[in-house]
């Protein structure tokens, strides 16, 4: 599989270090409740098709990227800046 | 100890310390159409401009930075929003505008130059380094092997491969074995 990073281009995955469900940019609120903390924390989809992921270019530009990709087909749909994300709090 | 190895600093003698390059005694060593060589990269420092800063820096070195993957006179893209500044001189008032770290003996620079050096390399770093699409003063932030790599090509047969300097050994003898196993196939 490779990626694209928005900085560096397409490379390939092994240069990449994987985080997981791209969550960690909606944390919740410190008072938002039990329920929807364990949700945050713990919780996590499993899907069959399009996920949306952390990633980091760490044996490159160390950049924190979110990737939207196809865990059916390993295709590679979208590849946004961690930090431009967060610059427009989604 | 003997007295040799002291020097004079102050008012009383310390031990003299001895530098000694990343790569020292291991090379250079050639194999095939290649050969792998140490450089001296001498003073060198990563510039980080803050937010908003990159005009300021620009103007405060009198030097033009360059783009994502490109090389600009004695500065090279190091990483995302981090220049390394080769054997240049960085005014203090620099600090204003950006973090500079002195990295000097913290890599390994090394050299790959030979009419097979792009296919030693295509054995260790996963990304296309043929002349047209990696040309001269392109530089890229990569693998060797397993371990961290900036690499920039320096001329039509040459390139410059920085790694941590504690990796130098393995740098070294993952580079070398490459090409002595290029050399066999030959």
């Amino acid at each position: 599989m490779r990626l694209i990073c928005p900085v560096c281009g397409e490379r390939d995955r092994r240069e990449f270090y994987y985080m997981g469900d791209a969550v960690a940019l909606q944390r919740p609120e410190p008072d938002a409740g039990a329920a929807e903390w364990d949700d945050y924390v713990h919780l996590r989809e499993n899907p069959a098709g399009v996920t949306r992921d952390l990633w980091q270019h760490e044996a490159g530009c160390a950049a924190w990227i979110v990737v939207r990709r196809n865990t059916v087909t390993h295709e590679v749909l979208e590849s946004v800046l961690a930090t431009d994300l967060k610059g427009a709090s989604a | 100890m003997g007295l040799s190895c002291m020097i004079r600093k102050g008012v009383r003698p310390v031990v003299e310390l001895l530098a000694k390059s990343p790569a020292e005694g291991l090379l250079p060593y050639a194999k095939g159409a290649v050969e792998l060589s140490e450089l001296a990269l001498g003073k060198a420092a990563s510039i980080a401009p803050f937010k908003g800063q990159l005009d300021a820096v620009e103007k405060a070195l009198g030097q033009g930075f360059p783009k994502v993957g490109r090389t600009t006179g004695h500065v090279v893209w190091f990483s995302q929003g981090q220049y390394l500044a080769i054997a240049m001189d960085i005014p203090d008032a620099l600090g204003k505008y950006a973090a500079i770290t002195d990295q000097s003996d913290a890599w390994c620079a090394l050299e790959l130059k030979g009419a097979a050096a792009e296919d030693v390399l295509a054995r260790l770093v996963p990304i296309d380094l043929r002349q047209s699409q990696f040309k001269r003063g392109h530089c890229a932030r990569t693998q060797l092997g397993h371990m961290p790599l900036h690499i920039t090509r320096t001329g039509n047969d040459a390139f410059r491969l920085l790694s941590f300097r504690s990796m130098a050994g393995t740098m070294v003898h993952e580079i070398s074995r490459a090409m002595d196993l290029l050399a066999a196939r030959r």
